[in-house]
C-alpha cells in the first residue's frame, strides 16, 4: 500500500479514499431511506383511529435530554477527530469513549420513553400514528445501537493497533455516521416532536 | 411436534404439479451433492467460486443463477399462456395460477433482469474504465451471495408453506394477513429485502468504482456509453432501492407484529403501500432497461464501425430519464381515485420521458447511417430492439393518457405493452451483451449460425405471443384472470398467443444448446478481438487474466482501443511492476448463509432462531471488522509469465 503523507492519515491510502467515498455514498441511500420513513411518518401522522394522537404522547423534558445528549455526543466526536489529527490517541480514544457513553445515554432515554408511549396505550399496534411513529424513531435508535458497537470494535482497535492509516479511517467513517444520526435526529425533533406539540 | 411442522406444509400438497417440483428439487440437491463428492470438486468450488472475490468469476455467477431464474420464470410463463389457451381451462386452478403469475413478475424482474445486468457490469466496466477490480471487491461477493440466497430462499416458496400469490405488486389490502393466509407474502417480502440489500451494496460499489477507479487520462465524458448507463443505473439503485427496503419493512411489521400501515383498520392506509411500491418500482423500470441501452450502444457502433452519433445527448438523455423516473409513479393508478390535477401532472411527466428515449432511438438510427453493417448475433439483437421496442414505447404513450388509461388499466394491453419494452429491451440486451462479451469471458465465440436461428425464433415468437394481446386487451380481457368463458371471444388471440410461447420457449433451448456446442466444439483462442471492438474490455487477453491489465492504460478518446489500433496511439506505457490484488474470503458466503436462515425463520416466525442467526450476521460483521487482510501482490515474474503464455510479450518481443 502506496501511503501518501501529505494528507491526513484517513486519506492516505487509495483504499482509504475509496471507503471514504463509498461512505458518503452509503449516507446517500441512507438519506432516502429515512425521507421514506419521514414520508410515511408524516402521511399518517393524523391516522390514529381510536389511540392517542402526537401532543397527547410527547413530552418535552426527555427529548430534550436526549437532543442534548446526542447533540454533545457529535461534538465529542469531533473534538476526538481532530486528537487523532495531531496524533494524540489518549485524547482521540477519551472523546470517542465519551461519545458512546452519551450515546448510551441517549438510547436509555429512548427507552424509557418508549415504554412510557406503551404504558399510555401507545404501542405498535395501536394505531397506524403509533407504528409509524415507533418505527422512524425505532430504526435511528437502532442506527444508534449498531453505532454503539461499531463504536467499540473501534476504540479497542485503536487502543490495540494505534492510530494507523487503517484505524484512522475507521474512525473518521465512524464519526461520518455519527454525525448523520445527529443530523437524523434534527429532523426527528423538527418534524416530530416540535410539530406534534404545536 | 407435527403441529409445530405443519406450517410447511402447502395447501395443495397433492398437486401434481407440486409433488414433481419436490422430487425434482430433492433429486437435483442429491445429484449436485454425489457429483460433485464422486469427482472429488468440493475442494475446487470452495477455493475457486464461493469464496472469490474477483469481479469476472462473480459476474459469471451472476449471469448463471439469472439464467437459472430465466428458465424458472419461463415455465411459469408457459404455464400461464397454457391455461388460458383455451377458455374454462382446468390446468390450473385460481389460487395456483395467483401464485405463478406473482413469481412470474418477481423472478423475472428481480432474479433474472437485475443479476443478469449486474453480472455484465461485474464482467465489463472494470474492463472498460480499465481498472483492476472494483472498489470493493469483498463486499461485491456479499452483494452476490446475498442476491442468490434472497432467490433460493423465494423459490423454495414453492414447496415449503406455499408461493406469494397477490402479484408482483402485492397491493395491500390483498397482500395483507387478512387475505393471504399463507406464508407466501412473508417470502415475498423478506425474500425481496434479502436480495435488495445485495442491490444496494452493489449500487455503492460501482458508483465508487466508475468515479474513482478510471484509467488516467479517462474524463466523465470519455467513458465508454455502457459504463455511462451503468453508473446512471446504479445511481438510480441508491436512491431508490431504500424505498423499497422501508416498503418491504413495513409490510413484514404488518404481517408478522401486527401493525397498521397498509390495513384498513386503525387508520392504515393501504394506497400508502401502492406508492411506496412504485416510487421504488418505477425507477426500477429504468433500472433494468438504461443497461441496455448501454448495451446496444456499444454493440451498433462496434457493428456499424462507426463513432457514436451524438455521444453527449446520449449522456444528457440518460440523466433526464434517471430524473423523470422518480416523478411518474402514480401512472401505474391513474384509476385508484386521485384527481385531476395529480393525474394530469403525472401524465405529462411521463410522456416527457418519451423524449429522451426518442432522441436515443435517432442517436442509434444516425449511428447506423452509412455505416458499414456487420449482421452478427449481437447486432440482430441491436436491430431487432429498435422497431420492436418503439411498438413498446408508443404504446407507452398511449398508456401515459389518464384519462384514456381507464380503458386500458388492468387489461391485456398493458400486459403487452410492459412485454413489448422489456423483453426486446432488456432481454435482447442481455443476450445480445452475454453474446458480444462471451469471447471476451471464456475465451471463444458462441455458434454464429446457431445464435441466428434462436434470434430469429425469439423475434417472430415474441411477436406473436404479445401482440394478439394488445388486441384482446382492447376488448376487455383482463389481466390476472385464470379463465375466461368462450362467449368473451378471446380464444383466438390467447391461442396464438400460447403458441407463439412455445415458439419463445424454443428459441431460449436453442440458446441452451448453443452454449452446450460452443463449448464442446467451437475452436479456442482465435483472437483477443474478435468484434473488431472499441473499448479497453477488448485490449487485454480472453480469457482475461485475474489482474485485467499487466499495465494500466492510459486513455485521451472514448474509443481508445479503435484509436490504438487505427491511430497507433499507445495504451501501455512503462513497466510491469508487482500488482496488489485482494484475498479471497469465505465469509460472504457464511455470512449469507445465515442470513438463509434467518429469513426462512423470519417467514416462518420462528423466532428463536431468527435472533440466534440475527446475532451470528453481526457476529461475521464483528469478525470482518477485526480482521487483518491487506491482500497479496502478484510478483513480476508470475505476470510476465501469464502474459507470455496469453502470447501478447512474445508477440511484441
Amino acid at each position: 500500500m502506496k501511503i501518501d503523507h501529505s494528507v491526513p492519515k484517513e486519506y492516505a491510502t487509495e483504499e482509504n479514499r475509496l471507503k471514504i467515498f463509498g461512505f458518503w455514498i452509503f449516507i446517500g441511500a441512507e438519506v432516502a431511506l429515512f425521507g421514506t420513513l419521514f414520508a410515511t411518518y408524516l402521511t399518517l401522522v393524523g391516522h390514529t383511529a381510536t389511540g392517542p394522537t402526537g401532543s397527547e404522547i410527547f413530552e418535552i423534558g426527555p427529548v430534550l435530554i436526549e437532543t442534548f445528549v446526542l447533540l454533545t455526543s457529535s461534538f465529542l466526536i469531533g473534538l476526538s477527530v481532530h486528537a487523532m489529527r495531531l496524533g494524540n490517541k489518549k485524547a482521540m480514544l477519551t472523546f470517542l469513549g465519551l461519545t458512546l457513553l452519551l450515546g448510551l445515554t441517549f438510547l436509555g432515554v429512548e427507552i424509557y420513553e418508549f415504554t412510557t408511549y406503551v404504558h399510555e396505550g401507545a404501542g405498535l399496534q395501536t394505531s397506524a400514528f403509533t407504528a409509524a411513529l415507533l418505527t422512524l424513531l425505532g430504526t435511528h435508535g437502532a442506527h444508534v445501537t449498531l453505532g454503539l458497537f461499531w463504536g467499540l470494535a473501534i476504540i479497542i482497535q485503536v487502543s490495540k493497533r494505534g492510530i494507523t492509516p487503517e484505524t484512522a479511517n475507521k474512525s473518521f467513517i465512524f464519526s461520518l455516521y455519527w454525525h448523520f444520526l445527529d443530523v437524523i435526529w434534527i429532523f426527528i425533533f423538527s418534524f416530530v416532536y416540535l410539530k406534534g406539540l404545536m | 411436534m407435527k403441529e409445530y411442522f405443519s406450517r410447511f406444509a402447502i395447501e395443495n400438497a397433492d398437486d401434481p404439479m407440486i409433488i414433481g417440483a419436490q422430487i425434482s428439487i430433492a433429486l437435483v440437491t442429491i445429484g449436485i451433492i454425489v457429483g460433485l463428492t464422486y469427482f472429488k470438486k468440493w475442494g475446487y468450488l470452495w477455493r475457486t467460486w464461493l469464496t472469490t472475490v474477483d469481479h469476472k468469476k462473480i459476474g459469471i455467477m451472476y449471469i448463471l443463477a439469472a439464467l437459472l431464474m430465466l428458465f424458472r420464470g419461463g415455465v411459469d410463463a408457459l404455464l400461464m399462456r397454457a391455461q388460458t389457451a383455451i377458455p374454462d381451462n382446468g390446468l390450473l386452478d385460481a389460487q395456483h395460477y395467483n401464485e405463478i403469475f406473482t413469481t412470474h413478475g418477481v423472478i423475472m424482474i428481480l432474479f433474472m433482469a437485475m443479476p443478469f445486468i449486474i453480472g455484465l457490469m461485474n464482467v465489463v466496466v472494470p474492463l472498460q474504465i480499465g481498472a483492476r477490480d472494483v472498489a470493493f471487491p469483498r463486499l461485491n461477493a456479499v452483494s452476490f451471495w446475498l442476491f442468490f440466497i434472497g432467490a433460493m430462499l423465494f423459490n423454495i416458496s414453492f414447496v415449503i408453506g406455499g408461493s406469494p400469490d397477490a402479484g408482483w405488486t402485492a397491493y395491500f389490502p390483498l397482500a395483507g394477513n387478512d387475505y393471504s393466509h399463507t406464508v407466501g407474502m412473508n417470502y415475498y417480502a423478506i425474500a425481496i429485502q434479502i436480495a435488495g440489500i445485495g442491490t444496494l451494496m452493489t449500487g455503492i460499489n460501482f458508483i465508487t468504482t466508475i468515479m474513482k477507479m478510471r484509467a488516467p487520462g479517462m474524463t466523465l465524458m470519455k467513458m465508454p456509453m455502457f459504463t455511462w448507463s451503468i453508473l446512471i443505473t446504479n445511481l438510480i439503485i441508491v436512491f431508490a432501492f431504500p424505498v423499497l427496503t422501508i416498503a418491504l419493512a413495513l409490510m413484514t411489521m404488518d404481517r408478522l407484529f401486527g401493525t397498521h400501515f397498509f390495513s384498513i383498520d386503525n387508520g392504515g392506509m393501504d394506497m400508502l403501500w401502492a406508492n411506496l411500491f412504485w416510487i421504488w418500482g418505477h425507477p426500477e423500470v429504468y433500472i433494468v432497461i438504461l443497461p441496455a441501452f448501454g448495451i446496444f450502444s456499444e454493440i451498433i457502433t462496434t457493428f456499424a464501425q462507426r463513432n457514436l452519433y451524438g455521444y453527449k445527448s446520449m449522456v444528457f438523455s440518460m440523466v433526464a430519464i434517471s430524473a423523470l423516473s422518480f416523478v411518474v409513479w402514480t401512472h401505474h393508478f391513474y384509476t385508484m381515485g386521485h384527481g385531476v390535477v395529480v393525474n394530469g401532472f403525472f401524465s405529462i411527466t411521463t410522456m416527457a420521458i418519451a423524449v429522451p428515449t426518442g432522441v436515443k432511438i435517432f442517436n442509434w438510427l444516425l449511428t447506423l447511417w452509412k455505416g458499414k453493417i456487420h449482421f452478427t448475433v449481437p447486432m440482430l439483437y441491436a436491430m431487432g430492439f429498435i422497431p420492436i421496442f418503439v411498438i413498446g414505447g408508443v404504446t407507452g404513450v398511449m398508456l401515459a393518457m389518464a384519462s384514456a388509461d381507464y380503458q386500458y388499466h388492468n387489461t391485456m394491453f398493458l400486459v403487452a405493452h410492459f412485454h413489448y419494452v422489456l423483453i426486446p429491451g432488456t432481454v435482447f440486451g442481455v443476450l445480445a451483451g452475454f453474446t458480444f462479451w462471451w469471447p471476451k469471458i471464456f475465451g471463444f465465440s458462441l455458434s454464429e449460425r446457431i445464435g441466428k436461428w434462436a434470434f430469429w425464433f425469439i423475434a417472430i415468437s415474441f411477436n406473436v405471443t404479445f401482440f394478439p394481446l394488445f388486441i384482446s386487451g382492447l376488448s376487455g380481457q383482463a389481466r390476472r384472470m385464470y379463465t375466461y368463458s368462450e362467449n368473451a371471444g378471446f380464444t383466438i388471440y390467447n391461442m396464438i398467443s400460447f403458441v407463439g410461447a412455445l415458439g419463445l420457449a424454443f428459441g431460449f433451448l436453442l440458446i441452451v444448446y448453443n452454449i452446450y456446442w460452443s463449448t464442446r466444439y467451437a475452436k479456442r483462442h482465435l483472437t483477443e478481438d474478435p468484434w473488431n471492438g472499441r473499448s479497453l474490455e477488448w485490449a487485454t487477453h480472453s480469457p482475461v487474466p485475474e489482474y485485467n491489465f499487466a499495465i494500466i492504460p492510459q486513455v485521451d478518446s472514448t474509443e481508445a482501443f479503435w484509436d490504438q489500433k487505427e491511430h497507433g496511439k499507445e495504451l501501455f506505457k512503462g513497466n510491469i511492476e508487482p500488482i496488489h490484488m485482494p484475498n479471497n474470503s469465505g465469509q460472504p458466503f457464511i455470512m449469507s448463509a445465515i442470513f438463509f436462515v434467518f429469513g426462512f425463520a423470519m417467514v416462518f416466525s420462528m423466532w428463536i432462531v431468527a435472533i440466534i442467526s440475527a446475532i451470528g450476521i453481526f457476529a461475521c460483521m464483528w469478525y470482518r471488522s477485526f480482521e487483518n487482510d491487506h491482500g497479496h501482490y502478484i510478483p513480476v515474474e508470475e505476470i510476465e509469465a501469464t502474459e507470455r503464455k496469453s502470447g501478447v510479450i512474445a508477440n511484441e518481443d
